[in-house]
């Protein structure tokens, strides 16, 4: 299939609404847990068994955008978006048979199998399109994207529990809801494999050839092979992981670390922080991002990383003595961590050019699975550790704060030796110049 | 590319629907979460 390239006079702003559409569904991901009382009830599961769907999506999300990436980039954003529609909708049809007829399995496989494919490939599928159109705002441009990541839990969680409620947290009531699910981002998702573009190749007026890309180009192959990648990868998974940190445990923490005070949190309250620091995350995506067009990407990853380490200093210094700065630090942190998601097409941008950017990212984006197993595992267990030696309130978290501090410190060192990638990795013009031309091929 | 900024009338209705078709779900979302994060402050 060869990209969809626009035609003139269409507008860039175009391009932001239909990666919207993908992000925004996707993102449903982070509220499968609404549906797991359900499961556990109507099929007799554990906590454990009924997480599973999510977890394979998760892991299929990584997979599938790291080997995934140069597909994307060879066949186009429209091809990647029609994939992500047809895995993620029947990733929910296959659950919804398997809810009906009871087969646990079938729910398993589809929503996390095939689902979670739709996921890493819609991910990936309009990050190097908004960054050709938007070369003047590529931080903006992905932040509107990977925003719509952190809205699509916001609209499927209430959106999600209303049709539980309507149709029943029976088997057959979960069944007609995935089913519905799987229908309507069906028809949501359209929208952006109908509009997505590809900016018109800049072509020399002479002969018509492409002219090859302007600055550094570096292939996904090589990319991997650079000492930048990996510097990168290790600052987005520190960063990932120090967010994960509180956003795993966010209702706990509070709750713990104000217990022992005259104004205990209550849960209610609890879960109002949850919903704030969502809020943050999707704000910091589009917010720091933006910012990173004016400051540069560098600086910004100084401030995730050194503010952001010096938020959870401030935490674990004042205790439980102030729960406003407790709420503002938290705040600050998961609006770092959500800019740090949106950042890093761009950094990529930036150091690789835009020849297979969406394929690099991709790749990068095995830091965020390793750091969804890395976060969790840290807070948790330590917790579990000191309540085992009979500690309470915020003293349960004071050895996880000094942790996520130094994971921090580990990725402001890994930003500050990221420098320009070397001339030998660079793909040569002519080579760019044949794959564009390989592309505008007739299918 | 900042010459397709200045959309002919055309796609203007086209910019404008499909701004309203991911943004509609989106500030339902966003309405949710504003009413469950009051709860900091009232619950």
């Amino acid at each position: 299939m060869s990209p969809p390239i626009a035609p003139p006079g269409w507008s860039r702003w175009l391009v932001p609404p239909a990666a919207l559409s993908v992000h925004l569904s996707i993102g449903q991901a982070y509220a499968w847990s609404v549906f797991k009382p359900s499961l556990e009830s109507a099929l007799d599961l554990s906590g454990t068994q009924s997480a599973l769907p999510f977890q394979l999506g998760i892991v299929m999300l990584g997979l599938s955008a790291a080997f995934g990436g140069t597909l994307v980039e060879r066949n186009g954003p429209r091809w990647a978006m029609t994939v992500a529609l047809v895995c993620f909708s029947s990733g929910f049809l296959i659950a919804a048979l398997g809810a009906a007829t009871e087969q646990y399995w079938l729910i398993v496989f589809g929503y996390g199998f095939v689902g979670g494919i739709g996921l890493g490939i819609g991910y990936i599928s309009p990050v190097s399109t908004l960054i050709k159109w938007f070369p003047d705002r590529p931080g903006m441009a992905t932040g509107i994207a990977i925003m719509g990541f952190g809205g699509g839990a916001l609209i499927a969680s209430p959106w999600s529990a209303q049709m539980l409620e309507s149709f029943g947290s029976d088997s057959t009531g979960i069944a007609q809801a995935f089913l519905v699910h799987g229908l309507t981002y069906a028809v949501f998702m359209s929208l952006g494999v109908l509009l997505v573009r590809v900016p018109r190749p800049a072509a020399s007026a002479a002969d018509g050839t492409p002219v090859p890309l302007e600055g550094v180009q570096v292939s996904a192959a090589g990319a991997v092979r650079t000492p930048q990648f990996w510097c990168l990868w290790v600052v987005l998974c520190m960063n990932v992981t120090a967010g994960i940190g509180i956003l795993e445990k966010a209702a706990p923490m509070i709750t713990d670390f104000f217990a022992d005070t005259s104004t205990p949190v209550s849960v209610s309250a609890a879960a109002g922080f949850v919903a704030l620091l969502s809020a943050a995350n999707m704000a910091g995506r589009i917010g720091w991002s933006s910012t990173s067009d004016l400051i540069g990407r560098k600086n910004i990853y100084r401030v995730y990383l050194g503010v952001g380490a010096l938020m959870y200093a401030l935490i674990a210094w004042a205790g439980d003595s102030s729960k406003p700065l407790f709420i503002v630090c938290a705040l600050v942190i998961l609006s770092f961590y959500g800019g740090g998601f949106a950042t890093v097409p761009a950094y990529l941008k930036d150091l690789f050019g835009t020849y297979q950017v969406g394929a690099i990212h991709g790749r990068l984006l095995t830091a965020w699975s390793t750091a969804g197993v890395l976060g969790p595992l840290i807070v948790n267990w330590i917790a579990d550790r000191q309540e085992e030696a009979g500690k309470s309130g915020s003293s349960l978290y004071g050895l996880s704060l000094v942790i996520m501090i130094g994971l921090l410190a580990v990725g402001f060192v890994a930003n500050e030796l990221v420098r320009p990638v070397h001339v030998r990795h660079h793909v040569p013009a002519q080579k760019e110049v044949a794959d564009v031309q390989e592309r505008q091929q007739p299918a | 590319m900042s010459r397709s900024d200045s959309s002919p009338p055309s796609r203007r209705g086209l910019v404008a629907l499909a701004w309203i078709w991911v943004g509609t779900p989106l500030a339902y979302g966003l309405y949710e979460l504003v009413r469950k994060a009051t709860q900091l402050f009232t619950g």
